[in-house]
């Protein structure tokens, strides 16, 4: 069985985002970039799956620009055997990038395609639900636990109220949320060996997806600031404030 | 234009995110149908005809609908989709699952977590954790959107009299099926609806001493949160976590205790009315957004907290 993991290249999650002045986006010139936390957990998923017999190879698949060969790297240093970057300069929907994984899928035909719950950019959530039901493939979001039963997974979910379990066929997309595994750190010889491993570049025009969309970012803003507060001296007084000035208790 | 709603329930109840979608969708403007799927929800569509506004409650009742199951609601979604300028739902655990699939299979662009209605087509939306704020307009031909619900104020439960109508299931999935569920007990009020919330983080030390905050959440009537570091950490369970990737909590009181601030925290509960930060270090970014800040020991001021609230 082959392991389809997606990466994106976003914003480091340390680095606060700063809107351009032209109010177009996030400003990404020479700021630090990496991959996207939720996506370290599902190549570590991933990974942790093939060691443990289930599958034979696992390609790390990134869409975006020429850079986001570093993030492919950066899980070729993990383990992962190959990469496959489909190359395209301009910010794509939710729906594209689906449908773009939606290829590759139908080309590498995977057992099981793990993708972060949600990037850390534009905070959408939304490519692995959309690929689920563009393939047909089984879903299985914001999984905590992923367990080989026979030819069947049964995969744990964060829920608001707590924890479900269901049980997919395969092939299967799971969504990896913040407890499925604490990533590996790449070690010095495998990023050395990461370097020689095969990255595939295949330019987005030459996959025939449509990748048009039907949604425009009119402009993007900093959210209002909150007034500065006060600084209180003693517990007492915070709650008399609480009670006689803010009226919350 | 119309909107159609996927009502979210459990024990017969419908979950207040419903009611805050419903809102939203007064916002857009039209009529507003809402669709129950249940397995034996035929009260649940009785109480959603009462809700204030609402034009139509179509009912599917079926055991494929007993679990909130993505495949099998999607499909019926989809399957009464047709004629509605607008598809809402709560953007909650549920509603993000489903969300994304009705639009890729009406193969259009999902609008996550709105928390503002410009127009009929134009919405604004958090990224970067809420860092900025994206106005973003759709020409699609059906808007399908995820609601943030601590965004717009719940809907009057009462004082409507919509018409309930049955409707055929869709096909469900032999792919998927529920094997079990794990609810945290608690008598507190849920997270993303408690009026106050009282919230851990890693200046916690330990699980035991969240013990210190459920005193004080039960003497305010509050829901207990915690940081992604506290989760983290393992003091608590992921559903208590706050923030980014966590759940968004906009309350009247939210009280940060021992937490440090990190972006990823106040992207999930910046909106609170009032905010009131407890943290030995007087450097800590929380006290950038409190309203009242307390520089102080949490193992010193809990405990005054608690005996002053009795008081």
């Amino acid at each position: 069985m082959k392991i389809i993991v997606g990466v994106k290249r976003v914003l480091d999650y340390n680095v606060k985002a700063r809107v351009k002045a032209d109010k177009s986006g996030i400003e990404l010139a020479n700021v630090k970039m990496s991959m996207n936390p939720f996506d370290e957990i599902a190549v570590e998923e991933a990974l942790r799956i093939k060691e443990a017999g289930h599958a034979e190879e696992v390609i790390a698949v990134s869409i975006g620009p020429t850079q986001s060969q570093e993030t492919i790297r950066t899980a070729l240093a993990m383990g992962a055997d190959r990469g496959i970057l489909i190359e395209c300069d301009e910010t794509l929907q939710p729906l594209a990038i689906a449908k773009l994984f939606k290829y590759i899928a139908e080309k590498e035909e995977p057992g099981l395609i793990v993708l972060g719950k949600q990037a850390i950019d534009d905070d959408a959530n939304q490519t692995g639900q959309m690929l689920s039901a563009l393939t047909g493939m089984s879903q299985a979001t914001f999984a905590s636990k992923v367990e080989f039963e026979g030819d069947h997974l049964k995969v744990t979910r964060e829920i608001d109220a707590g924890l479900e379990s269901i049980q997919v066929s395969l092939p299967s997309i799971i969504t990896a949320d913040l407890r499925l595994n604490e990533p590996r750190y790449a070690k010095l010889p495998n990023i050395m060996k990461a370097k020689k491993k095969p990255l595939e570049v295949i330019p987005v025009a030459d996959t025939g997806v449509d990748v048009s969309s039907g949604l425009s970012v009119v402009e993007v803003n900093e959210p209002p600031k909150r007034e500065a507060g006060i600084i209180v001296n003693s517990v007492a007084e915070l709650v008399e404030k609480l009670r006689n000035e803010a009226k919350v208790i | 234009m119309s909107t159609l709603i996927l009502v979210e329930h459990e024990g017969g109840e419908i979950r207040p995110a419903t009611l805050s979608v419903v809102s939203a969708a007064v916002a857009i403007g039209g009529d507003i149908d809402l669709l129950v799927a249940g397995s034996d929800a035929r009260g649940v569509a009785d109480k959603a005809a009462t809700i204030a506004g609402v034009n139509k409650v179509m009912l599917a009742d079926s055991a494929a609908y007993a679990h909130e199951l993505a495949e099998n609601l999607s499909a019926l979604v989809v399957k009464y989709a047709e004629g509605y300028s607008h598809i809402l739902f709560a953007a909650t655990a549920a509603g993000k699952n489903v969300m994304p699939r009705v639009a890729a299979l009406l193969d259009v662009s999902g609008i996550s977590d709105i928390i503002e209605v410009k127009s009929e087509d134009t919405f604004v939306r958090p990224i970067y954790a809420g860092n900025a704020l994206a106005t973003v307009k759709s020409s699609d031909a059906v808007k399908v959107i995820g609601v943030r619900t601590t965004a717009f104020d719940a809907a009057a439960a009462e004082g409507g009299s919509a018409s309930v109508e049955s409707v055929e299931a869709a096909e469900a999935s032999d792919k998927v099926s529920f094997v079990g569920q794990e609810l945290s007990q608690s008598d507190r009020p849920e997270l993303t609806s408690a009026d106050i919330v009282v919230s851990g983080g890693r200046g916690m030390q330990n699980g035991e001493n969240f013990a210190m905050l459920d005193d004080i959440a039960g003497k305010l009537n509050a829901a207990v949160g915690a940081s992604r570091a506290a989760v983290d950490a393992g003091y608590v369970p992921n559903e208590y976590q706050v923030g980014q990737t966590g759940k968004v909590v906009a309350p009247d009181l939210y009280l940060a205790v021992g937490i440090s601030g990190a972006i990823q925290h106040l992207a999930g509960m910046k909106d609170s009315k009032v905010i009131v930060a407890i943290n030995k270090d007087e450097e800590a970014p929380i006290f950038q957004v409190a309203d009242y800040g307390l520089v102080a020991d949490l193992f010193d001021a809990l405990p005054e907290l608690s005996a002053a609230l009795d008081g």
